[in-house]
């Protein structure tokens, strides 16, 4: 028990060694000239214009092979609690081929002990945790990131 | 003897008014006409403003704050529906009917009902079903009010809805019918046709409780 105590403390007192040099290093930066800001940073810089949420309806391209499938039209108002999937109403594998949905890859009757389950996971339920719809915005930094050969998109 | 006079006088005067008399009753039952009609016409549409519905907490706290999140409230141009738009009819005898049944909300309200939200979250699917089956019935009117088929741009559309909505007046189906919970939430929608999809919430589909 005592063990436990003394590394929980050493673990916290560690912690809090870190934060404060993180803390001191920040207040320590130049203000300004930071990758992501042009401004001074106390200065208020002006609000940037919110971003349209792209809403085509077509398939969006992956950039790796894991990469959860983006989802390509609007969302606002889709239910998703413990009455009702708004999603699974037209993606489930039952309702899919009425409205002419991509159906949930069978990755979803899976549940995280491996067993195979009749319908979709309770762990799965919650689409949003990995498929999220995308705004029409640029990249803040520029980066080298290339998908793989095989994806080819 | 008098008495029989009496009767026979008054009767005289009633059965050949003066034409002055008869010009007064027209006057005043004109002016009464119009007091009361129009009395009776502005307290119903009073009923119908949005003050008037929010005014009970069951309202206010349950459905109001839901439909403030939706498009229904707040939108790009400014144009709002308010409870009465989607839920009384606007034409004349339907909107009667509706009134009349709405007074037996009252007795509801003295009930206590659905005085919490648990109590309101229980009756929530009876009444969503309730009022599903007033719009299937009279093909979505408080929806067509505005949103009408005959005038809708599908090009203008996603291809998603234009070919949704190309396939609903084919299969002459309703507003309704799909888009359920547009301005409240769901209830718990199991056993309702074409939605029906599993919660972990509801101990189906493996290791939940």
């Amino acid at each position: 028990m005592s063990t436990q105590k003394r590394t929980v403390k050493y673990l916290a007192s560690t912690f809090a060694l870190c934060l404060s040099c993180v803390v001191s290093l920040t207040s320590a930066a130049p203000a300004g000239n930071t990758a992501i800001r042009n401004n001074d940073l106390n200065i208020e810089a002006p609000a940037v214009p919110l971003k349209k949420n792209i809403d085509e309806d077509g398939v969006m391209d992956r950039e790796f092979v894991q990469q959860p499938p983006l989802i390509p039209h609007d969302i606002r108002g889709y239910q998703v609690d413990k009455n009702v999937n708004k999603c699974l109403a037209c993606h489930s594998w039952k309702n899919a081929k009425k409205w002419g949905a991509t159906r949930i890859s069978v990755t979803h009757f899976y549940d995280r002990d491996g067993n195979q389950l009749a319908d979709v996971a309770p762990g799965r339920y919650f689409c949003l945790q990995c498929h999220v719809p995308q705004a029409d915005a640029k990249p803040l930094i520029d980066n080298q990131f290339k998908p793989v050969e095989s994806l080819d998109n | 003897m008098a008495k029989e006079f009496i009767i026979k006088r008054y009767w005289k005067i009633l059965s050949r008014p003066t034409s002055v008399g008869l010009g007064l009753i027209l006057v005043f039952g004109f002016a009464a006409g119009i007091i009361f009609w129009g009395g009776f016409n502005t307290s119903m549409e009073m009923t119908n403003q949005e003050e008037f519905c929010i005014g009970c907490h069951e309202m206010r706290d349950n459905v109001y704050e839901e439909y403030k999140t939706t498009i229904h409230y707040s939108n790009r141009s400014g144009v709002r529906a308010i409870c009465s738009d989607c839920h009384v009819p606007k034409e004349w005898g339907p909107k009667i009917v509706r009134k009349i049944q709405a007074s037996k909300e009252l007795y509801g309200k003295i009930a206590g009902t659905i005085d919490t939200r648990e109590k309101f979250l229980d009756h929530r699917l009876a009444m969503a079903t309730r009022e599903w089956a007033r719009m299937k019935a009279n093909d979505s009117q408080e929806c067509r009010n505005c949103h009408n088929f005959e005038f809708m741009d599908f090009s203008e559309q996603g291809g998603r809805a234009m070919n949704i909505h190309n396939q609903a007046i084919k299969d002459g189906n309703t507003c309704i019918d799909c888009h359920k919970g547009i301005a409240h939430e769901l209830p718990d929608m199991r056993n309702v046709e074409g939605w029906g999809s599993i919660s972990p919430a509801h101990g189906k589909g493996g290791d939940s409780q």
